[in-house]
């Protein structure tokens, strides 16, 4: 079965191409570039909306990419099963458009930050993640200065008994406290799942460090997940 | 033509970590009677309309679709009339 | 106008009296107040190199491997399979130390424009910073504020800034350096130029619109600061990264579609200065009416407009059949596009405001016709005098593993972490050796090739002796470059120094391209282009100079590729080169005495090139784990630098006749340190003995210990402690 994937390009998006990109090589399929001002898109399996500064970020994160023609048509997608997967300033118009709940805000050290952290994940039976093992530590890096998750405490709870928690971060060891989060982030949060189980947010960046030669795979089985969700087969690559 | 200004600030409860620098910066320089210091954005907008009830209700539509995310933020609006 | 202005105009434009009569020569008439300030923007030193343009002729410029030299807004190699590589770098020196934010910002956001406009497109930033001490807050705020405005532009921009360097010392304490380096890809065929050829031709301004940014920027950039002139800077520039992305990706598709003949960006003196050269380097005219010119605010005057350095704009020249469908594509970015001019045959530059012509003035006289001055030089008293110090202190010091420590957590020594995690060096996915290497090196996918780049300076020799610090400069970022397994290529590079009318700051200018110039040659790498930046001053002061580098190697199979750091334990350490009692001008001696003085390592470039011929082999053969160029701070803290990038120990044993100060700390040049596994010794000991280098075994790679002995003085200490001290200082330091 093929998987029929789209790359949702804003002006500002920066990562469109590196998803393009590490899709094809972990995947061996094809991801299409969807411009933001499609207000009319076909139904994709998969839908990734890249890291990048969507508009020049200047007044929040996402907040006018959240009102581009293409978001509705994201919408519909979300509604009708499509496997959505926001990665960065994706995750942050995921947030603004409602498609998951919080907010990221500005790091607590103020500065971008772009590094290699480690995460845990937390919860391996999703579409995103079935082929990490339970409470895997992956290496994965960051690259942003707004990552900070937040959410008003009946929201994190629901999160939490949910089991929609799907990375926190942590140290190399897998421990964490309250200062592991490097953006300081709510309860380490890195990325969560809606109800449904089809749109996943994501600080860090899976397609960084999704081949050897850019010093490791950890981030590919999120992209080897996805495609097993929709195909039934693990990556080809 | 009137002025329509949207102050927004960071909700109470969420962490400024911003202000905080700016507080740690100025009790550095010995202003120790200083509480506590957050920092927001005021957004001007000159806009055309038949009164200030009207241009309110604008620029809170505005606020409320675009110009605050209420998870985090909350703003107030003044407007006045200009020449 | 003040009776001063009546009687002297050239002065309020920056011109000399001399200056102002050749030009009423050249144009058989007095110039009116408009063409006056086109010659004092394009006479400036910013914009004519007038001061420099005689030594910069030594360059060398030419090689098989160069497409573009210099003239035009980037250098251009060949890496082969129908590839280009554009680069240069630029300086944005002055702007930074008033507002280090926009400062540094449109610094970066100058130079990437310099690179799309070859029709490259950009694939890496790099840069190097010069501060004061950073005792001080004055310092941590500049330094803050300068990576902020790096990080802001770059990150947004989806640029990775890959490498640089950072140094501090108290010479830049009022005048700190930010040069920025841009490096893109082009296919070789489709390579642009910044030419208005075909009378007829339209002139567009496309990108941002026309404010009163930055005005008589290139001139403020030609005179020194002082406490004094708060009121003689132009408006801060303030940059628009996203503006800059929408700009790039609508002219590179522009560009794809094969719909403009010339393009430019504008920078320092904007229209004026790039209107003008396009229409010089084509031997055309031109003309410009400001009228059409879209603006952001009202009541700009003429002279504003011409010389605005409004950021994220383009100049191009385009067939008028072509103009409908460049405005269709910027409107498609949410850009604005105009027509403004036209290009004519008089040769002359021409500024209208519809149908009133304000100036008319040969354009070759704007761009070609600068007086070259040939300043006076006369050698400082200090060169001689300095050389003959001796170094009792630090040859006493004793405690060398304390002095190791002092090193690697001196700001010029330490890890530039803090720094670098500020800058998104990932996007792209190309980027393969990270920053905190010799040198950064990305994939050029598709070809299984690689590209190294490197900056690199030590301005301290330079001061002590420019002729070798300039060579030691070029020798240094080669070697950066052919460690990582690279074959040095051609290099950009930014001359920082003081106000050259002053004869000893002349000198320092004279000698250090002097070296770099010999170097170049001997080394191969030509210069392709660069910036000149004067001025460098602060309250009658001069800076170090600084001739920073700018380096492009390519690696012919990036899985030869050699990182800094130890790979495994049980490999073989080797010294490559040899070591001598050569303690002046190094960073040791500096942090014991405080002082920048004594001689400066000697430099043999035929050396140098064997050195990096050899070690682009051994890579190729693939017979290294690791190789590390051995350069600030000596040996030790080479070896240090080694075992921390790679969580590995060491057990070494170093041999010689040489004071143990100057084995673990002096700084000799074109040494290297490698790693191998032990099998691989005969191999590589034969090859560098083909290339007829020294080489040593010092010792093993170990699993944490880390230790140097030299005749019964040891060096001790555990990695873990060695690690923190260079991976954290910077941070602690900076922290306010």
């Amino acid at each position: 079965m093929s998987c029929k994937t789209a790359v949702i390009v804003f002006p500002g998006s920066n990562c469109d191409q590196d998803c393009v990109r590490s899709w094809k090589a972990i995947t061996g399929g094809t991801a299409e570039l969807v411009w933001h001002k499609e207000s009319s898109i076909a139904d994709y399996d998969v839908v990734i909306l890249p890291g990048g500064f969507s508009f020049g970020d200047y007044l929040r994160c996402g907040a006018i990419a959240r009102y581009s023609p293409v978001m509705n048509e994201v919408i519909r997608l979300a509604k009708r099963g499509t496997r959505i997967i926001g990665i960065c300033n994706g995750f942050q118009i995921l947030t603004e458009a409602h498609l998951l709940p919080g907010a990221l805000l500005r790091n607590k050290g103020l500065a971008y930050l772009c590094k290699d952290i480690y995460l845990k994940v937390e919860n391996n039976q999703t579409d995103f993640t079935s082929f990490y093992s339970p409470k895997a530590v992956v290496r994965i890096p960051i690259g942003h200065g707004e990552g900070s998750f937040t959410i008003a405490p009946a929201g994190l709870k629901k999160l939490q008994d949910e089991n929609r928690i799907v990375f926190r971060y942590c140290r190399e060891d897998g421990t964490s406290d309250e200062s592991t989060a490097p953006n300081g982030s709510l309860d380490n949060i890195a990325g969560i799942i809606n109800e449904q189980g089809n749109v996943l947010g994501m600080m860090p960046h899976p397609e960084r460090l999704g081949e050897p030669v850019l010093g490791g795979e950890d981030g590919r089985y999120v992209f080897d997940s996805i495609f097993k969700a929709v195909t039934g087969q693990g990556g080809l690559n | 033509m009137f002025k329509a200004t949207v102050e927004v600030m960071l909700k109470k409860s969420v962490l400024d970590p911003q202000g905080a620098a700016v507080e740690r910066a100025l009790k550095s320089y010995g202003n120790n009677d200083i509480q506590s210091v957050r920092i927001g954005k005021m957004i001007e907008i000159m806009v055309d309309g038949k009164d200030e009830a009207e241009v309110r209700a604008k620029a809170k539509d505005w606020a409320d679709k675009l110009l605050v995310n209420p998870i985090m933020e909350t703003f107030t609006i003044n407007v006045e009339p200009v020449k | 106008m003040s009776d001063a202005g009546k009687n002297m105009p050239w002065k309020e434009h920056g011109l000399t009296e001399s200056e102002y009569q050749m030009i009423c020569q050249l144009m058989r008439r007095e110039p009116n107040y408009e063409e006056l300030s086109l010659f004092g923007v394009m006479w400036s030193e910013h914009c004519s190199y007038k001061n420099s343009r005689a030594q910069l002729k030594k360059f060398p410029t030419k090689g098989p491997q160069v497409i573009q030299g210099p003239g035009e807004n980037a250098g251009v190699v060949s890496v082969g399979d129908g590839l280009g590589v554009a680069f240069k770098m630029e300086s944005h020196n002055h702007p930074s130390a008033i507002e280090p934010y926009q400062g540094a910002a449109t610094g970066v956001g100058g130079i990437i424009r310099d690179i799309f406009a070859m029709g490259a497109r950009p694939i890496a930033s790099l840069n190097s910073l010069r501060f004061g001490l950073l005792d001080n807050n004055r310092t941590k705020h500049l330094l803050s504020g300068v990576v902020a405005g790096i990080a802001g532009y770059g990150n947004c921009m989806g640029i990775p800034t890959v490498g640089g360097e950072v140094y501090f010392h108290p010479s830049y304490q009022g005048n700190p350096l930010v040069n920025a380096m841009c490096v893109g890809l082009v296919d070789e065929d489709k390579i642009f130029k910044g030419s208005a050829t075909g009378v007829g031709n339209i002139v567009m301004v496309v990108g941002a619109r026309t404010g009163r940014d930055g005005i008589k920027g290139a001139s403020f950039a030609s005179e020194e600061l002082s406490d004094q002139d708060a009121d003689k800077r132009p408006n801060v520039q303030v940059g628009d990264p996203f503006m800059e992305k929408l700009l790039l990706e609508a002219t590179l598709e522009i560009l794809a579609k094969d719909l403009v003949i010339g393009l430019q960006d504008l920078g320092a003196a904007g229209l004026t200065s790039s209107a003008s050269e396009m229409a010089g380097r084509a031997g055309n005219g031109l003309y410009i009416d400001i009228e059409k010119v879209p603006l952001r605010e009202e009541g700009l005057a003429p002279w504003e407009i011409m010389l605005s350095e409004s950021q994220e704009r383009m100049l191009l020249v385009v067939d008028p059949s072509k103009v409908a469908e460049i405005e269709k594509v910027f409107d498609k970015w949410d850009l604005s596009a105009a027509a403004i001019g036209e290009v004519t045959g008089d040769g002359n530059f021409t500024i209208r405001k519809g149908s009133e012509v304000l100036a008319t003035v040969p354009a070759g006289l704007l761009t070609d016709n600068a007086p070259v001055y040939q300043r006076q030089w006369s050698e400082p008293a200090y060169f001689q005098a300095q050389k003959n110090v001796k170094h009792d202190q630090l040859l006493a010091y004793g405690d060398w593993s304390g002095l190791l420590k002092k090193l690697i957590t001196s700001p010029n020594l330490c890890s530039k972490r803090w720094i670098y995690e500020q800058y998104d060096h990932m996007v792209g996915l190309n980027t393969i050796l990270r920053p905190g290497s010799d040198a950064a090196v990305l994939r050029l996918m598709d070809t299984g090739k690689g590209l190294a780049l490197s900056t690199d300076c030590n301005s301290r020799y330079v001061y002590l002796d420019p002729w070798r610090g300039g060579a030691i400069a070029v020798a240094e970022s080669a070697l950066n470059v052919a460690v990582s397994g690279a074959k040095p290529l051609a290099l950009t590079n930014c001359l920082n120094f003081g106000n050259p009318e002053d004869p000893e700051i002349y000198w320092q200018f004279v000698k250090a391209t002097d070296g770099l110039a010999e170097a170049a040659a001997r080394l191969d790498t030509p210069v392709t282009g660069g910036n000149v930046s004067f001025y460098n001053e602060y309250n009658g002061k001069a800076i170090l100079p600084t001739p920073t580098i700018g380096m492009v190697g390519l690696l012919e199979n990036l899985d030869c590729r050699v990182a800094s750091g130890f790979k495994r334990a049980g490999d073989k350490v080797i010294l490559i080169g040899t070591s001598k009692e050569e303690l002046g001008a190094t960073e040791a001696n500096f942090l014991v005495t405080g002082r920048d003085e004594g001689l400066v390592p000697e430099i043999d470039l035929d050396l140098a090139a064997r050195l990096n011929t050899f070690l682009v082999e051994a890579a190729s053969k693939k017979l290294l784990n690791s190789a590390h160029d051995c350069s600030d701070g000596g040996l030790a803290v080479t070896l240090a630098e080694s075992a921390i990038l790679g969580g590995l120990g060491l057990e070494a044993e170093l041999v010689g006749d040489i004071s143990a100060a100057a084995a673990f700390f002096g700084e000799s040049q074109s040494r290297a340190v490698l790693s191998a596994a032990p099998e691989k010794l005969d191999e590589l000991t034969g090859l560098a003995a083909k290339f007829d280098l020294p080489l040593a075994v010092l010792g093993t790679v170990t699993a944490d210990k880390f230790s140097i002995a030299y005749k019964g003085e040891k060096i001790e200490c555990p990695l873990a402690e060695l690690t923190d001290l260079y991976q954290n200082t910077l941070s602690r330091q900076v922290t306010l």
